[in-house]
């Protein structure tokens, strides 16, 4: 599996996140999800999330289904597995590690 | 999501695409019924189909989705050019079936190793050396007390077997009026257990039953015999058969694959070399010796002990020997025993097929590779057609790589329908040819089954095939450059000089093809129209044993009766047949000098047995009824020259050991044993013999040689068969086989050969001619401009006919001239294989040369015809 960069890895992070918290939500949940809980500050092109949510599916974070909502329409969900619990503990730690890394940067200079 | 189901994924991408795009509109839906613009949640969205295209990239294995692309892509191009790709396919699936066929023959025979525990440990003792006609000979047959001499000093380094020549016997469950024929093998009880191998019922043999001679009547049946004689009935051990003087108990079933170490010959009764009654003479070698070599046992030290103990053993057996020069007897000890690899067994039809098998598969190979180079030929041919298609592909961004692939899975979709084809030919060719090796009343039987190595090979070469005829075309597909080609193409003679250097391998191949099929045509010719001496028509033979030893009156007595049935001309009594595989030989000495190095053979025959084979009496008269041997003789020419130097014969003496004869009748030469070597020294002594105190010796075993009047002689077998067995108790015919049979059986190798190179031959023919076809058609196809302003400007017909063919007809005669040198190198290793003909004759060349001459005639004119048709007018208005 190649190595994700630094702005993918954020966006993983949050899906992982999101998923984590409120699990089985649709593509379009997580993005309102993210940018609810950002305040709006953390918005993506909306269309990249699916080929991340796609990858994510492939390498084993996640897992989808087919189920049908309130409206009768068919929606695709996700939720995180055992694999996804441990990236997203993963990606934290080195979220965390990134962040403090660059604040003591801004801090000396 | 795994592996598998990505690959899954590519095979309903349809739906992947689907659900994908299902996914997006919800998007666009959930961001509309939040009160969104629809536009502007589009838009914020970015590329649906790029997006698209990375997610089903994700989803689905790419490279595996672009294979499938391909697929689908080469199989609707085939599907275009219907009538090329059948023809390509068809002569592929030939010449791949032929193949195949090649394979699962040579494989059943030489390469498939016996089942049984470490075949490859298995080697076979024998001797090599001159025989005394000075031929280099390989012998395999054994005396048993040699074996056991040599058995005691591999002890430790190897197990030695004794297996006999399996051979049709007589046996009977129950009345000697039942006589049943089953095909039985002597063997040392020891292989079994060494061979590994385990009854599927009651015990198989072991050491211990090869202890005392005559003292183990125990019989192994072979799984094969159990189910065709029993149908598999368990009650079979323990049942008795009776064969000769014994009494044999059946002890047990051997394991289902395992039909003896004899390749194409199916064992049915196995028993201990001990009941043998020739087990105690050093005299009689009867039996093949095996060998299983403990690992890590060096073969060199082990073949010289074998050797130092049967030297010993001949050379004391040597001492004993009468009548033979000093000179034969250094000849018989010279030859060297050597031990070679038998993991596949060790058999007659081995050695008889092993290099005929070569050549047919060198033929086989070459035949493949001619239809290899014509679907190349056709492939450049379209890919010519397509180079626009290419060029676009590569200015939209394909990858060089990527039209590799795609040429190469079209050239795949040839191959693996070839393969198809190849497959239900070869299912059908191998046991046909199998089923044409029938020697008289001894067909051969090999297991052909379609086995992995079968299904392996058959792949192997189909991915060989699609790799020798579809990466050229390929790699000059992907070498194209877009900007000359879209202006219409850069160099179009650079394809024209690939398709003519395969035009000429073709014709080279041909030629050899062709050469090495009529040669083998010409020897079949030649021994099948070998002057006899004997006329074998209407002739039966009845091959005939007494229960006890009768003389030889009681013999004459049952002619006579035998010559009393209606239908019957003549009935004469005979050793064994002409040609019936018997033989007699020894020194002989001429008026009381120390006995010749040239051996002569000698065959006992009552008076009318020249009359009977119609052999032209040349001077003298023939043996008379009380003429007894010692006593009279007559001799054939080829005796009277080697032994008598051109003196008349008759009157003069000779003898073989102690025993005289009188030279009484000089007849014409004979085929005495086979039809391939030169006519040996023959005498025919009477079938009266007598022993020192002239009392008649008893005879056991004779042939009754009956020349019936009806054209067909085997309808009187039946009659003729129980008028013996009525005649006297005690006498029963074995055997009966028409003398036709016997003569046929010597050419059956080359009859089979003759009928393989013929076809080959035809099929090569065939295949070179379509492939010069297609290329002198292409050629003007693609010439046709240039042709139709020559025309305008009042070419002749004549020159634009030499310009048309010129190209072509020089690369034929170019590879008509390597085909023949190649021909007249290999024509060393077919030596044995040739009779009446060595390849060195001018005939032999002329044939191929004006075969392929003609074919290139033939396939020239309907692409002259297209030349001279074009209408200069027409096609410069259409350009």
């Amino acid at each position: 599996m190649p190595k994700p960069d630094s702005l993918q890895g954020s966006l993983d992070l949050l899906v992982l996140k999101i998923l984590s918290r409120r699990p089985r939500l649709h593509g379009y949940a997580i993005m309102s999800a993210v940018r609810d809980a950002s305040d709006d500050v953390l918005r993506m092109e909306e269309g990249s999330l699916y080929p991340a949510l796609h990858r994510m599916e492939e390498v084993g974070w996640i897992h989808a289904e087919w189920v049908q909502n309130d409206n009768g329409r068919r929606a695709r969900i996700y939720e995180l597995t055992a694999e996804g619990k441990k990236q997203l503990a993963a990606e934290e730690v080195r979220w965390d590690a990134v962040t403090s890394a660059v604040n003591r940067v801004l801090r000396m200079a | 999501m795994s592996l598998w189901s990505r690959i899954a994924n590519v095979f309903r991408g349809d739906l992947v695409n689907r659900e994908i795009e299902e996914e997006f509109e919800l998007h666009i839906a959930e961001a509309v019924a939040e009160g969104r613009d629809p536009v502007e949640a589009r838009r914020a969205f970015g590329s649906v189909a790029r997006q698209r295209e990375e997610s089903r990239d994700v989803r689905i294995t790419a490279w595996l989705d672009s294979l499938r692309a391909d697929t689908v892509f080469g199989w609707r191009m085939l599907w275009k050019k219907k009538v090329t790709s059948v023809a390509a396919v068809l002569s592929l699936g030939l010449a791949i079936g032929a193949c195949t066929s090649a394979f699962r023959f040579i494989d059943a025979l030489l390469l498939r190793p016996l089942p049984v525990a470490h075949p490859e440990q298995l080697y076979e003792v024998a001797r090599q050396g001159f025989d005394f006609g000075g031929a280099y000979v390989t012998v395999e047959n054994w005396a048993y007390p040699d074996f056991e001499l040599m058995r005691a000093a591999a002890k430790g380094q190897a197990e030695l077997f004794a297996i006999s020549y399996a051979a049709p016997v007589d046996l009977t469950y129950r009345s000697d009026e039942e006589l049943e024929k089953a095909t039985l093998q002597y063997v040392s009880g020891s292989m079994f257990p060494s061979f590994g191998l385990r009854p599927v019922l009651g015990r198989l043999l072991t050491g211990d039953d090869d202890v005392k001679p005559g003292g183990h009547p125990y019989a192994v049946l072979s799984y094969d015999y159990w189910s065709r004689r029993f149908g598999r009935d368990a009650q079979a051990v323990g049942r008795k058969f009776r064969m000769g003087d014994n009494l044999y108990e059946i002890v047990g079933v051997g394991p289902e694959r395992f039909t003896g170490t004899e390749t194409g010959t199916l064992t049915d009764v196995f028993v201990p070399t001990m009941m043998n009654p020739a087990a105690i003479r050093d005299d009689n070698t009867w039996h093949r010796t095996l060998a299983r070599v403990h690992p890590g046992v060096a073969l060199e030290p082990l073949r010289a002990r074998l050797d130092a103990t049967s030297r010993a053993f001949e050379t004391a057996r040597a001492k004993g020997f009468t009548g033979m020069t000093k000179e034969s007897i250094d000849k018989l000890l010279a030859i060297q025993v050597v031990v070679q690899p038998a993991a596949a067994g060790a058999s007659e039809l081995q050695r008889t097929y092993r290099r005929s098998l070569a050549a047919c598969g060198v033929l086989v190979v070459l035949v493949l590779l001619i239809a290899c180079a014509n679907v190349a030929n056709l492939m450049t041919a379209q890919a010519a057609a397509r180079a626009r298609e290419m060029a676009l592909r590569v200015s939209i961004g394909a990858g060089r790589w990527r039209l590799v692939q795609l040429v190469l899975v079209e050239s795949a979709w040839v191959a693996f329908l070839s393969a198809g084809v190849g497959a239900l030919f070869a299912w059908w060719a191998a046991p046909f040819v199998v089923s044409r090796i029938n020697p008289a009343d001894n067909p051969a039987h090999l297991e052909l089954p379609a086995d992995w190595r079968v299904l392996g090979f058959g792949l192997a070469l189909t991915l060989v095939v699609t790799l020798l005829f579809g990466l050229a075309p390929a790699l000059r597909a992907s070498g194209i450059k877009p900007a000359s080609a879209l202006k219409g193409g850069s160099d179009p003679h650079s394809r024209r000089r690939l398709m003519h250097v395969l035009i000429s391998v073709q014709a080279a191949f041909c030629f050899l093809v062709l050469f090495v099929g009529a040669l083998f045509v010409v020897t079949f010719d030649h021994l099948s129209h070998r002057p006899m001496g004997f006329s074998a028509e209407r002739i039966l033979t009845l091959e005939t044993t007494a229960r006890q030893p009768e003389p030889p009156v009681q013999w004459d007595q049952l002619a006579e009766r035998l010559r009393g049935v209606p239908g019957v001309e003549t009935v004469a009594i005979a050793g064994w047949p002409l040609l019936g595989g018997g033989g007699w030989n020894g020194f002989v000495s001429v008026n009381g000098a120390p006995p010749g190095p040239v051996v002569a053979y000698f065959l006992s025959v009552s008076p009318v047995w020249r009359e009977t084979m119609k052999i032209a009496l040349i001077n003298g008269r023939d043996l008379g009824p009380d003429d007894t041997s010692p006593g009279e003789a007559i001799v054939n020419e080829t005796f009277a020259r080697q032994y008598f130097e051109g003196r008349n014969p008759l009157g003069q003496m000779f003898a073989k050991g102690q025993a005289r004869y009188r030279v009484v009748g000089l007849v014409k030469d004979a085929p005495y044993r086979s039809l391939r070597e030169p006519i040996l020294p023959v005498a025919y002594v009477p079938f009266h013999g007598v022993n020192a105190a002239r009392a008649p010796q008893l005879v056991r075993a004779g042939t009754f040689i009956v020349r019936t009047s009806g054209p067909n002689p085997s309808a009187m077998a039946q009659v003729l068969r129980k008028a013996v067995s009525q005649a006297r108790a005690g006498f029963r015919v074995n055997n009966v086989r028409t003398q036709r049979e016997l003569v046929d059986a010597q050419t059956v190798r080359e009859r089979l050969l003759a009928m393989l190179a013929l076809f080959f031959a035809a099929v090569a023919v065939l295949l070179a001619g379509v492939g010069m076809y297609g290329v002198l058609d292409y050629s003007v196809l693609q010439r046709r401009r240039e042709i139709g302003i020559r025309r305008a400007v009042g070419a002749k017909a004549s020159h634009i006919t030499r310009d048309v063919t010129a190209g072509v007809f020089s690369m034929v005669l170019a590879g008509g001239v390597a085909g023949a040198a190649l021909g007249l190198a290999s024509v060393r290793y077919l030596e044995s294989l040739l009779y009446g003909v060595t390849g060195k004759e001018s005939a032999a060349l002329a044939f191929p040369a004006m075969v392929i001459a003609a074919a290139a005639i033939v396939a020239a004119v309907p692409a002259v015809v297209r030349a001279l048709g074009i209408d200069p007018a027409k096609m410069l208005r259409a350009e």
